[in-house]
């Protein structure tokens, strides 16, 4: 393929190395009736195309996620988001399947979004960019899909947003997808979810600093965008596994300070993961990736039952028992809708305390299920050995 | 060595037959059915590691509960619904019989015989609940809610108007012509709407 011998290259330490690489897309239509481009798309692979070009999995990454997905770049010490799921002998196994992540439109992380450079202005977008879904994400998607010659995927997998993302491709592109696998997500955004989004986005645009999205090259609505972080990790835990990592803990001291400065060790967490957040990740992105999400709804007024007719690929769904943020409840609603609609459905609630989070932490059980499951899709419908 | 409950199904099941086996365990059954008859088959289990041991033998599985997840599905949509060993621990037995009968063409039923020969000494002359390689459980480990013998199940079919096409009588991997009520530890019934 096009990338042959940019990827699986080992370091001296033997660990594969991978670059992100960019595809350029002229204009994307989206949902909301606007036209947006020229785009950049980031985006990496792993592993070889076969020569049938039919061993391709595109694995989609959760709200705050990017491209690298799995493997080293060069100088790093942690590798890609996904990595103990994505490589030689892993759940998505490099030996076999060739792997593609990309960044979500909208997003900071190398795909256009609102801190792009708007070739009109020769400014960053900011608000003036559009607002998009997660339909949108997909179409992007689809348009990288194709210029990488790939006519049908072996599977689509991502968990959260990602999972979404896997939900939509089924029910856009039927045809286009052997399977899907949606982990700890959903097919609509229910009012707690679009609750908390709202309460982070308020946070943003209530800094100062934010000045209605334009603050590129000034001061970052950091504060705003640490708080919103802060209540997105809250619920991207549980109640056991807070409890577990912090409990009553005290910070550095002995006894309660009786004032409003620090106490307990939960509060530092949050600190500390609002601020390194705020690093990483852009303000406006912020705001636009939670519209998408709270947006996404695929029944939109029809019943549940009849997002999928039509669908005509198989499905994996995964949900955590401990998950409070995307229940089991939303994934048992979409395997209830898939069974009515006779797909063909696979589906565990993997036990776990780890809440929102265990996709990104239970590595053993989704590897087993997810391992077997591609294998059964490749021998049964792509004709793999 | 194949289980003679497992041949003996698979053996009614014609080829290429829809088939939904509720409470499918391990699988074994639904991947047998899918390798010698060619059946598209799918199984709803409760437990989690169930579940991982059918995906790794390529068996699609839902985990579900089969005293309330039976309705999403059409009328008439399998050929033959299982229970195999699986209907002695429902709650609601009416309620899966009538939805079974109602999404299947046909229903295959696998239940132990809680009244066999040995099971009744051991109640008779021991005072005990009966603990048999058939019925290995302990009164307080048992995942059976009910505990019923093949006569039971014949009148309970009689009453609720259920046709039984066939049955089979086994007893430690053979089968048992002669006084089952007696001698079967376990009897299969093809079942349909009269």
């Amino acid at each position: 393929m096009r990338n042959k011998g940019r990827q699986g290259k080992l370091s001296a330490n033997n660990m594969t190395i991978v670059e992100t690489q960019h595809f350029s897309l002229d204009q994307a239509h989206l949902k909301s009736g606007e036209k947006l481009g020229p785009l950049s798309v980031a985006y990496e692979t792993y592993g070889q195309l076969n020569a049938a070009r039919s061993n391709a999995i595109l694995v989609f990454h959760a709200f705050t996620g990017d491209a690298h997905a799995a493997g080293y770049h060069q100088g790093d010490a942690k590798p890609g988001w996904w990595d103990a799921m994505i490589g030689p002998g892993k759940a998505f196994d490099t030996d076999k399947y060739f792997i593609i992540c990309s960044n979500v439109l909208g997003s900071c992380k190398g795909t256009t979004g609102p801190d792009s450079i708007d070739p009109r202005t020769n400014k960053p977008f900011g608000l003036t960019f559009p607002v998009i879904t997660i339909e949108d994400m997909v179409d992007v998607q689809k348009a990288l899909v194709d210029h990488l010659g790939i006519t049908k995927l072996l599977s689509c997998a991502g968990g959260s947003m990602g999972g979404m993302q896997a939900v939509t491709w089924a029910v856009k592109y039927p045809q286009y997808i052997h399977s899907a696998i949606v982990i700890a997500a959903c097919h609509r955004h229910t009012a707690q979810q679009i609750a908390f989004h709202e309460v982070g986005r308020q946070a943003v645009m209530s800094d100062v600093a934010w000045n209605n999205g334009d603050y590129y090259g000034k001061a970052l609505p950091a504060r705003g965008l640490a708080v919103a972080r802060m209540i997105g990790h809250i619920t991207y835990m549980s109640w056991v596994s807070m409890e577990q990592k912090f409990g009553r803990k005290l910070l550095d001291k002995q006894k309660l300070g009786y004032d409003f400065s620090k106490d307990f060790e939960v509060q530092s967490y949050l600190e500390y993961r609002g601020q390194s957040f705020v690093e990483r990740f852009d303000a406006n992105s912020y705001l636009y990736l939670t519209k998408a999400m709270d947006y996404f709804n695929l029944a939109e007024g029809r019943k549940v039952s009849e997002i999928f007719k039509g669908v005509t690929s198989d499905f994996l769904v995964i949900s955590f028992t401990s998950d409070w943020l995307y229940p089991s409840s939303q994934s048992q609603e979409m395997v209830r809708a898939l069974q009515a609609e006779d797909a063909d459905v696979s589906y565990v609630e993997i036990e776990s305390d780890y809440g929102h989070d265990a996709f990104l932490v239970e590595f053993d059980d989704q590897t087993r299920a997810i391992s077997h499951y591609i294998a059964k899709v490749g021998r049964e419908r792509a004709g793999l050995a | 060595m194949i289980r003679l409950d497992y041949e003996i199904i698979a053996d009614i099941i014609e080829p290429g037959s829809r088939v939904l086996d509720l409470g499918c365990g391990d699988g074994e059954l639904l991947s047998m059915l899918k390798m010698k008859k060619n059946c598209r088959g799918t199984g709803i289990e409760i437990s989690p590691e169930q579940i991982f041991r059918c995906m790794e033998r390529g068996v699609s599985v839902a985990q579900g509960n089969i005293d309330s997840d039976l309705d999403v599905y059409e009328n008439k949509r399998f050929d033959y619904v299982i229970l195999n060993e699986s209907l002695q621990q429902v709650l609601n037995i009416e309620k899966v019989l009538n939805d079974s009968l109602r999404v299947g063409k046909k229903v295959i039923v696998g239940i132990p015989n809680f009244c066999n020969l040995r099971a009744r000494l051991q109640i008779s002359f021991m005072g005990q609940v009966p603990v048999t390689k058939s019925l290995p459980y302990k009164w307080y480990n048992t995942p059976n809610l009910r505990f019923l013998s093949l006569k039971d199940f014949r009148d309970f079919c009689t009453e609720k108007k259920i046709h039984i096409e066939k049955s089979w009588y086994l007893c430690e991997g053979r089968k048992v012509v002669l006084l089952t009520g007696l001698f079967a530890d376990s009897g299969i019934f093809v079942l349909r709407r009269e």
